[in-house]
């Protein structure tokens, strides 16, 4: 305040945002999301506790039934489980981020003269590190089970990436309930709703051939079911095929759709 | 001037130009035509009750909200159409403080900073500047959790002033604070302005937007329902204000004639109480008005002249008093009444 403030008549000033300034914003908000993240480490529980929990026990109860033994059985359910855990995490950052935006500094945020799309893309780029911790997770208690992934452990570092770039575009569809819902809990709700079917109608638990007809053919068109063949293909075989790009793709399209609209919600919600 | 640039504004003497700004929530015409003109440099007040209209206009000038109909320009760059712009001419210090609450006071203001372009090592020098400036350089690594009320205002003012914006909204930047951090809050607008910046802020309190306000806007149901300068709006109320109350109910018709006549005023009756109101420009004339009612034989149960307070500014101007409290919880009802009694009483 020492010095003389500009008159705002003498400003040069423009209407739009650079696309360099909306990822230096995207990243400083995402360096927010590290901090909160680090400040209350207690939000970190459900990815460090379901991965171990749901690979002990969908490994144990399913093993025996399906390849006869839980050794054979690891390299099937190992990323059915990865991608399952992983996505459903997801989940929490809709809930979070509409827990979030509830609060003041929102508002800030808005007024600011950054570019819209920050706020969001940086809260859920920072939720990749709790994506990353699930993955990590997933595969070190497939290791202690026992599995050798055939790939080895460049294909399983793609696979995780694959995984996390994946969970990250289908984050915006729960960002986009996050924005337009009233509660943090109908978040959840909504998203449980979506999710369930999709992760459990696909191949990631059981052989798809062991289903009926009509099962089948969604279970094969269900994205999440190229997304578990990829990541098998890649850690088991260490190939990369038309199940990766189509992914790739899945993935890019899904931003392409709800990073618009969620984006356009959130500019609305008042 | 140069009328081909696209940055140059149309009038350059106006901060704020709003015509007929209209915000509707369902059936709640909140905003129902409010026009303003805020000259560069100075501090303009809008007052008002709780639920008037005030922070949904703040929030329409400073882009949060999409007026349904009317347009505003912030140094002659339209709110709706250069939005972009607008920002980076704002400052806006929010009614609840919009910091982050699980961040320290050096994280929040390191992050706006950041956010605003500053570098890394430009944003944490700001950051200990603003910091050192409100006196928060103590707290600095606290988290803003066990701040107190006053501390977190600082702070959010603070965050305000990073990109030293040259229009800065204040929506009710002292209500909850005690007397003396509201004093510091005081001074630092006035210094703002003397370093060039434009404040319009939105208050409660007629004390505050006397001690503080060029011009004022009063605001009522969503309009302005009156104008001018802090002389111009004191005049039309009257420097102070009388209350009486008579001890016969029956009496209240002939006492309040004679204070028509003595004082040569409109009075207004407040409903609950039975009480007289009335604007006074000289204090001196109490002495007729008493020495009348006695000869007319009567008798008062209370007599007092205050200070107008907003209250009486409303009763003067709308003819009906401050209607929000009905509406508010008990617990927030408790706490403006509280506030009104330290600021009035």
């Amino acid at each position: 305040m020492n010095t003389l403030i500009k008159p705002g008549a003498e400003r040069r000033l423009k209407n739009h945002t650079s696309f360099g300034q909306s990822v230096r914003n995207s990243l400083t908000m995402a360096y927010r999301g590290l901090l909160k993240i680090k400040r209350t480490p207690e939000q970190l529980f459900d990815v460090t506790l379901q991965p171990i929990i749901f690979t002990l026990m969908f490994t144990y109860i399913f093993g025996g039934a399906i390849s006869g033994n839980v050794q054979n059985y690891l390299p099937v359910i190992i990323p059915g489980i990865l991608v399952q855990t992983v996505i459903t995490t997801s989940i929490v950052t809709g809930v979070q981020l509409r827990e979030d935006m509830e609060k003041g500094v929102f508002d800030r945020f808005k007024s600011l003269p950054i570019s819209r799309i920050a706020p969001l893309a940086g809260a859920l780029l920072a939720d990749t590190v709790r994506y990353t911790i699930a993955t990590v997770l997933t595969f070190v208690m497939g290791y202690i089970m026992g599995y050798r992934p055939e790939g080895g452990i460049g294909y399983v570092a793609i696979a995780a990436v694959l995984v996390i770039a994946c969970s990250w575009a289908i984050s915006w569809i729960f960002a986009f309930f996050g924005v337009i819902a009233r509660t943090a809990s109908s978040v959840q709700g909504i998203s449980m709703i979506a999710l369930f079917p999709l992760t459990f109608l696909s191949n990631a638990f059981v052989p798809v051939n062991t289903m009926p007809d009509w099962l089948q053919w969604f279970v094969n068109m269900n994205p999440i079911s190229h997304l578990v063949t990829a990541v098998r293909n890649l850690v088991n075989a260490g190939t990369m095929g038309g199940d990766l790009v189509f992914s790739l793709i899945g993935a890019a399209v899904i931003v392409a759709i709800f990073a618009p609209i969620t984006v356009r919600a959130y500019m609305r919600r008042t | 001037m140069n009328q081909n640039s696209i940055t140059g504004p149309h009038n350059e003497s106006w901060a704020i130009e709003a015509h007929g700004l209209v915000k509707t929530f369902g059936e709640n015409r909140a905003v129902d035509g409010v026009n303003l003109k805020v000259g560069t440099g100075t501090i303009y007040g809008v007052l008002g009750p709780n639920g008037a209209g005030k922070t949904t206009t703040i929030r329409m000038l400073a882009t949060l909200l999409r007026p349904d109909a009317g347009s505003a320009s912030i140094f002659g760059h339209d709110v709706v159409k250069e939005p972009q712009i607008v920002r980076q001419l704002i400052g806006v210090t929010g009614q609840y403080a919009s910091v982050d609450e699980s961040l320290s006071a050096t994280e929040n203001l390191v992050i706006f900073s950041r956010l605003l372009g500053l570098g890394r090592a430009e944003a944490r020098h700001k950051a200990a500047e603003l910091l050192e400036e409100f006196g928060l350089t103590e707290a600095a690594k606290r988290p803003l959790k066990h701040f107190s009320g006053g501390m977190r205002r600082r702070l959010d003012l603070a965050a305000s002033l990073i990109a030293q914006p040259p229009l800065i909204f204040l929506d009710e930047p002292t209500t909850g604070l005690d007397p003396r951090t509201r004093n510091q809050m005081w001074d630092t607008i006035r210094r703002l302005v003397k370093s060039g910046s434009t404040v319009l802020l939105t208050t409660q309190y007629l004390e505050e937007a006397d001690q503080l306000a060029d011009r004022i806007a009063v605001i009522d149901h969503g309009r302005v329902v009156a104008e001018g300068t802090v002389d111009e709006l004191k005049a039309s109320v009257g420097n102070s204000s009388l209350q009486l109350r008579v001890q016969n109910p029956q009496d209240v018709e002939m006492a309040r004639r004679m204070v028509e006549q003595v004082l040569k005023v409109q009075s207004n009756i407040l409903a609950e109480a039975e009480k007289i109101t009335a604007p006074m420009g000289n204090v001196h004339q109490v002495t007729d008005l008493l020495i009348a009612l006695r000869e007319a034989g009567i008798p008062l149960a209370e007599m007092s002249v205050q200070k107008p307070t907003l209250d009486e500014v409303f009763l003067t101007i709308t003819g009906h008093g401050v209607q929000e409290d009905a509406a508010l919880t008990p617990n927030e009802s408790n706490k403006v009444e509280g506030q009104k009694h330290e600021y009035f009483n």
